[in-house]
Protein backbone atom coordinates (compact mmCIF):
# COMPACT_ATOMS: atom_id res chain seq x y z
CA UNK A 1 0.00 0.00 0.00
CA UNK A 2 2.91 2.55 0.67
CA UNK A 3 4.70 1.37 -2.25
CA UNK A 4 1.37 2.25 -4.25
CA UNK A 5 1.01 5.99 -2.53
CA UNK A 6 4.73 6.26 -3.07
CA UNK A 7 4.17 5.85 -6.75
CA UNK A 8 8.06 4.84 -7.24
CA UNK A 9 9.03 8.46 -6.25
CA UNK A 10 6.59 10.55 -8.54
CA UNK A 11 4.42 10.44 -5.48
CA UNK A 12 4.32 14.76 -5.89
CA UNK A 13 3.47 14.73 -9.73
CA UNK A 14 1.20 11.98 -10.08
CA UNK A 15 -1.45 12.77 -7.22
CA UNK A 16 -1.89 16.49 -7.73
CA UNK A 17 -2.64 15.48 -11.24
CA UNK A 18 -5.64 13.08 -10.21
CA UNK A 19 -5.99 15.30 -7.60
CA UNK A 20 -6.87 18.12 -10.15
CA UNK A 21 -8.72 16.05 -13.27
CA UNK A 22 -11.26 15.43 -10.62
CA UNK A 23 -11.31 18.49 -9.06
CA UNK A 24 -12.30 19.19 -12.13
CA UNK A 25 -14.95 16.61 -13.57
CA UNK A 26 -16.43 16.91 -10.41
CA UNK A 27 -16.98 20.60 -10.86
CA UNK A 28 -17.67 20.35 -14.09
CA UNK A 29 -21.10 18.12 -12.67
CA UNK A 30 -21.67 21.25 -10.44
CA UNK A 31 -21.46 24.04 -12.79
CA UNK A 32 -23.83 22.21 -15.09
CA UNK A 33 -26.39 21.58 -12.71
CA UNK A 34 -26.01 24.97 -11.08
CA UNK A 35 -26.62 26.39 -14.83
CA UNK A 36 -29.43 24.61 -15.15
CA UNK A 37 -31.05 25.37 -11.74
CA UNK A 38 -30.63 29.51 -12.61
CA UNK A 39 -31.80 28.97 -16.15
CA UNK A 40 -35.29 27.09 -14.82
CA UNK A 41 -35.16 30.17 -12.04
CA UNK A 42 -35.03 33.09 -14.68
CA UNK A 43 -37.48 31.47 -16.76
CA UNK A 44 -39.74 31.11 -13.56
CA UNK A 45 -39.39 34.95 -12.87
CA UNK A 46 -40.30 35.62 -17.27
CA UNK A 47 -43.31 33.88 -16.52
CA UNK A 48 -44.95 34.99 -13.53
CA UNK A 49 -43.80 38.50 -15.21
CA UNK A 50 -45.78 37.67 -18.05
CA UNK A 51 -48.61 36.42 -16.19
CA UNK A 52 -48.78 39.51 -13.89
CA UNK A 53 -49.29 41.89 -17.01
CA UNK A 54 -53.04 42.58 -17.24
CA UNK B 1 -40.05 11.14 -43.99
CA UNK B 2 -35.86 11.33 -44.16
CA UNK B 3 -35.90 15.15 -42.95
CA UNK B 4 -37.67 14.81 -39.81
CA UNK B 5 -34.88 13.96 -37.71
CA UNK B 6 -33.78 17.15 -38.72
CA UNK B 7 -36.72 19.31 -38.14
CA UNK B 8 -37.25 17.51 -34.60
CA UNK B 9 -33.32 18.30 -33.51
CA UNK B 10 -34.37 21.95 -34.35
CA UNK B 11 -36.87 21.87 -31.78
CA UNK B 12 -36.32 23.20 -28.41
CA UNK B 13 -39.04 21.09 -26.94
CA UNK B 14 -38.35 17.98 -28.36
CA UNK B 15 -34.41 18.58 -27.49
CA UNK B 16 -35.16 19.43 -24.23
CA UNK B 17 -37.03 16.58 -23.41
CA UNK B 18 -34.54 14.34 -25.24
CA UNK B 19 -31.52 15.74 -23.18
CA UNK B 20 -33.57 15.09 -20.06
CA UNK B 21 -34.05 11.22 -21.00
CA UNK B 22 -30.54 10.46 -22.36
CA UNK B 23 -28.40 12.53 -19.49
CA UNK B 24 -27.95 9.46 -16.79
CA UNK B 25 -27.78 6.73 -20.35
CA UNK B 26 -24.27 8.71 -20.98
CA UNK B 27 -23.85 9.63 -16.84
CA UNK B 28 -23.36 5.93 -16.05
CA UNK B 29 -21.32 4.04 -18.22
CA UNK B 30 -19.14 7.37 -18.21
CA UNK B 31 -18.84 6.59 -14.55
CA UNK B 32 -17.98 2.96 -14.90
CA UNK B 33 -15.84 3.37 -17.79
CA UNK B 34 -13.38 6.34 -15.69
CA UNK B 35 -13.73 4.01 -12.74
CA UNK B 36 -12.40 0.74 -14.58
CA UNK B 37 -9.86 3.42 -16.41
CA UNK B 38 -8.47 4.37 -13.26
CA UNK B 39 -8.32 1.11 -11.56
CA UNK B 40 -6.39 -0.20 -14.95
CA UNK B 41 -4.24 2.97 -14.98
CA UNK B 42 -3.41 2.73 -11.52
CA UNK B 43 -2.81 -1.03 -10.39
CA UNK B 44 -3.29 -3.00 -13.32
CA UNK B 45 -0.54 -1.43 -15.55
CA UNK B 46 3.00 -2.08 -15.54
CA UNK B 47 5.33 0.85 -14.40
CA UNK B 48 7.26 2.26 -17.69
CA UNK B 49 10.28 0.91 -18.25
CA UNK B 50 11.75 4.75 -18.91
CA UNK B 51 9.57 6.72 -16.73
CA UNK B 52 8.83 4.18 -13.98
CA UNK B 53 5.60 5.19 -12.40
CA UNK B 54 5.59 9.50 -13.56
CA UNK B 55 4.22 7.59 -16.87
CA UNK B 56 0.58 7.26 -15.28
CA UNK B 57 -0.10 10.63 -15.40
CA UNK B 58 -1.26 10.14 -18.53
CA UNK B 59 -4.24 8.54 -17.94
CA UNK B 60 -5.52 12.14 -16.77
CA UNK B 61 -3.13 14.16 -19.05
CA UNK B 62 -4.17 12.15 -22.11
CA UNK B 63 -8.16 12.61 -21.86
CA UNK B 64 -8.26 16.28 -20.32
CA UNK B 65 -6.34 17.23 -23.61
CA UNK B 66 -8.42 15.29 -25.73
CA UNK B 67 -11.10 16.83 -24.30
CA UNK B 68 -10.01 20.10 -24.89
CA UNK B 69 -9.54 19.25 -28.18
CA UNK B 70 -12.77 17.38 -28.81
CA UNK B 71 -15.04 20.14 -27.17
CA UNK B 72 -13.65 22.71 -28.84
CA UNK B 73 -14.16 21.02 -32.30
CA UNK B 74 -18.11 20.29 -31.27
CA UNK B 75 -18.35 23.92 -30.34
CA UNK B 76 -16.43 25.38 -33.74
CA UNK B 77 -19.25 22.66 -35.57
CA UNK B 78 -22.64 23.86 -33.76
CA UNK B 79 -21.59 27.48 -34.07
CA UNK B 80 -21.01 27.48 -37.49
CA UNK B 81 -23.92 24.98 -38.07
CA UNK B 82 -25.86 27.91 -36.42
CA UNK B 83 -24.53 30.30 -38.34
CA UNK B 84 -25.46 28.58 -41.83
CA UNK B 85 -28.78 27.65 -41.11
CA UNK B 86 -29.60 29.85 -37.86
CA UNK B 87 -30.26 27.29 -36.05
CA UNK B 88 -31.11 28.33 -32.25
CA UNK B 89 -30.60 24.63 -31.05
CA UNK B 90 -27.01 24.80 -32.33
CA UNK B 91 -25.67 28.11 -30.85
CA UNK B 92 -26.91 26.58 -27.64
CA UNK B 93 -24.79 23.30 -27.79
CA UNK B 94 -21.76 25.45 -28.75
CA UNK B 95 -22.87 27.95 -25.69
CA UNK B 96 -22.73 24.65 -23.60
CA UNK B 97 -19.49 23.28 -24.55
CA UNK B 98 -17.11 26.65 -23.72
CA UNK B 99 -17.09 26.73 -20.07
CA UNK B 100 -16.34 23.00 -20.12
CA UNK B 101 -13.50 22.83 -22.47
CA UNK B 102 -11.68 25.48 -20.91
CA UNK B 103 -11.84 23.67 -17.89
CA UNK B 104 -10.29 20.67 -19.28
CA UNK B 105 -7.94 22.80 -21.00
CA UNK B 106 -6.44 23.86 -17.55
CA UNK B 107 -6.22 20.38 -16.99
CA UNK B 108 -4.29 19.40 -19.72
CA UNK B 109 -1.99 21.99 -19.24
CA UNK B 110 -1.42 21.94 -15.22
CA UNK B 111 -1.48 17.66 -15.82
CA UNK B 112 1.29 18.53 -18.77
CA UNK B 113 3.24 20.68 -16.40
CA UNK B 114 3.27 18.19 -13.23
CA UNK B 115 4.30 15.59 -16.37
CA UNK B 116 7.28 17.71 -17.60
CA UNK B 117 8.65 18.88 -14.24
CA UNK B 118 10.40 15.31 -13.91
CA UNK B 119 11.09 14.30 -16.77
CA UNK B 120 12.14 17.16 -18.96
CA UNK B 121 13.43 18.98 -16.00
CA UNK B 122 10.68 22.11 -16.15
CA UNK B 123 7.18 22.97 -15.26
CA UNK B 124 7.27 25.24 -18.49
CA UNK B 125 8.51 25.78 -21.99
CA UNK B 126 7.46 28.47 -24.82
CA UNK B 127 7.30 24.52 -27.19
CA UNK B 128 4.63 24.61 -29.64
CA UNK B 129 2.05 21.96 -28.40
CA UNK B 130 2.56 23.92 -25.11
CA UNK B 131 1.81 27.12 -26.27
CA UNK B 132 -0.63 26.30 -29.18
CA UNK B 133 -3.04 24.29 -25.96
CA UNK B 134 -2.35 27.99 -24.32
CA UNK B 135 -3.91 29.62 -26.82
CA UNK B 136 -6.60 27.15 -27.09
CA UNK B 137 -7.63 28.21 -23.20
CA UNK B 138 -7.43 31.91 -24.26
CA UNK B 139 -9.47 30.94 -27.21
CA UNK B 140 -12.00 29.55 -24.56
CA UNK B 141 -11.62 32.30 -22.90
CA UNK B 142 -12.16 34.94 -25.05
CA UNK B 143 -15.36 33.09 -25.92
CA UNK B 144 -16.35 33.52 -22.83
CA UNK B 145 -15.71 36.51 -22.33
CA UNK B 146 -17.48 37.78 -25.67
CA UNK B 147 -20.76 35.98 -24.46
CA UNK B 148 -21.10 37.54 -21.35
CA UNK B 149 -20.23 41.26 -22.79
CA UNK B 150 -23.87 41.17 -24.98
CA UNK B 151 -26.46 41.22 -23.31
CA UNK B 152 -28.78 40.42 -26.25
CA UNK B 153 -28.71 36.07 -26.45
CA UNK B 154 -29.10 36.42 -30.76
CA UNK B 155 -25.97 39.17 -30.71
CA UNK B 156 -23.83 37.10 -28.46
CA UNK B 157 -24.55 33.93 -30.31
CA UNK B 158 -23.56 35.51 -33.73
CA UNK B 159 -20.34 37.12 -32.64
CA UNK B 160 -18.97 34.36 -30.29
CA UNK B 161 -19.90 32.03 -33.65
CA UNK B 162 -17.53 33.84 -35.58
CA UNK B 163 -14.62 33.35 -32.89
CA UNK B 164 -15.46 29.56 -32.32
CA UNK B 165 -15.28 29.43 -36.11
CA UNK B 166 -11.85 31.14 -36.37
CA UNK B 167 -9.93 29.66 -34.13
CA UNK B 168 -10.18 26.13 -34.68
CA UNK B 169 -7.41 26.81 -37.22
CA UNK B 170 -5.31 26.38 -33.79
CA UNK B 171 -6.71 22.45 -33.73
CA UNK B 172 -4.64 21.20 -36.56
CA UNK B 173 -1.79 23.37 -35.35
CA UNK B 174 -1.81 21.88 -31.69
CA UNK B 175 -2.66 18.31 -33.05
CA UNK B 176 0.45 18.42 -35.44
CA UNK B 177 2.95 20.98 -33.87
CA UNK B 178 4.88 17.47 -32.26
CA UNK B 179 5.73 16.22 -35.89
CA UNK B 180 5.98 19.49 -37.73
CA UNK B 181 8.23 21.27 -35.21
CA UNK B 182 11.09 20.18 -32.88
CA UNK B 183 9.25 19.45 -29.66
CA UNK B 184 9.86 18.75 -25.89
CA UNK B 185 6.34 16.71 -25.94
CA UNK B 186 6.74 13.64 -27.23
CA UNK B 187 4.67 12.32 -30.64
CA UNK B 188 1.45 10.78 -30.35
CA UNK B 189 1.53 6.96 -29.03
CA UNK B 190 -2.35 6.38 -29.54
CA UNK B 191 -3.93 8.32 -32.50
CA UNK B 192 -2.05 6.46 -34.96
CA UNK B 193 -2.89 5.02 -37.80
CA UNK B 194 -0.21 2.19 -37.30
CA UNK B 195 0.03 -0.41 -34.19
CA UNK B 196 0.08 2.10 -31.32
CA UNK B 197 3.38 1.76 -29.44
CA UNK B 198 2.24 0.55 -26.31
CA UNK B 199 1.26 -2.98 -24.50
CA UNK B 200 -2.14 -3.72 -24.00
CA UNK B 201 -2.26 -2.95 -20.28
CA UNK B 202 -1.27 -0.06 -20.82
CA UNK B 203 -3.45 0.67 -23.66
CA UNK B 204 -6.24 -0.22 -22.36
CA UNK B 205 -6.95 1.77 -19.00
CA UNK B 206 -6.10 4.84 -21.46
CA UNK B 207 -8.81 3.79 -23.98
CA UNK B 208 -11.83 3.21 -20.98
CA UNK B 209 -10.66 6.80 -20.00
CA UNK B 210 -10.91 8.51 -23.20
CA UNK B 211 -14.12 6.72 -23.91
CA UNK B 212 -15.28 7.61 -20.12
CA UNK B 213 -14.41 11.60 -20.49
CA UNK B 214 -16.46 11.40 -23.94
CA UNK B 215 -19.11 10.15 -22.83
CA UNK B 216 -18.79 12.58 -19.73
CA UNK B 217 -18.93 15.83 -21.87
CA UNK B 218 -21.90 14.26 -22.93
CA UNK B 219 -23.89 13.99 -19.92
CA UNK B 220 -22.71 17.20 -19.03
CA UNK B 221 -23.12 19.10 -22.35
CA UNK B 222 -26.77 17.69 -21.91
CA UNK B 223 -27.22 19.49 -18.71
CA UNK B 224 -26.03 22.91 -19.74
CA UNK B 225 -27.87 22.43 -23.02
CA UNK B 226 -31.28 22.13 -21.05
CA UNK B 227 -30.02 25.86 -19.15
CA UNK B 228 -29.23 27.56 -22.39
CA UNK B 229 -32.76 25.88 -24.27
CA UNK B 230 -34.14 27.83 -21.25
CA UNK B 231 -32.31 30.82 -21.40
CA UNK B 232 -33.51 31.54 -25.54
CA UNK B 233 -36.90 30.36 -25.19
CA UNK B 234 -39.66 33.06 -25.35
CA UNK B 235 -42.78 31.06 -25.75
CA UNK B 236 -44.49 30.63 -22.71
CA UNK B 237 -46.48 27.37 -23.23
CA UNK B 238 -44.13 25.11 -23.62
CA UNK B 239 -41.76 26.64 -20.96
CA UNK B 240 -44.66 26.29 -18.08
CA UNK B 241 -44.69 22.84 -19.28
CA UNK B 242 -41.11 21.93 -19.19
CA UNK B 243 -40.48 23.98 -15.37
CA UNK B 244 -43.29 21.71 -14.37
CA UNK B 245 -42.00 18.84 -15.16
Amino acid sequence: MNEFIHMGGYARFVWPSYALTFTIVILNIVWARRSLWRARADARRRLSMRSADP
Amino acid sequence: MAWTWFHRLASPPHVYALATRLTPWFAWPAAALILAGLYGGLVLAPADYQQGDGFRIIYVHAPSAWMSLMVYVTMAVSAAVGLIWRMKIAHAVAASCAPIGASFTVAALVTGSLWGRPMWGTYWEWDPRLTSELILLFLYLGYMALRSAIDDVQRADRASALLAVVGVVNVPIIHYSVLWWNSLHQAPSVMKLAKPEMPTAMLLPLLLMLAGFTLFFAAVLLVRLRGEILRRERTASWLREALAA
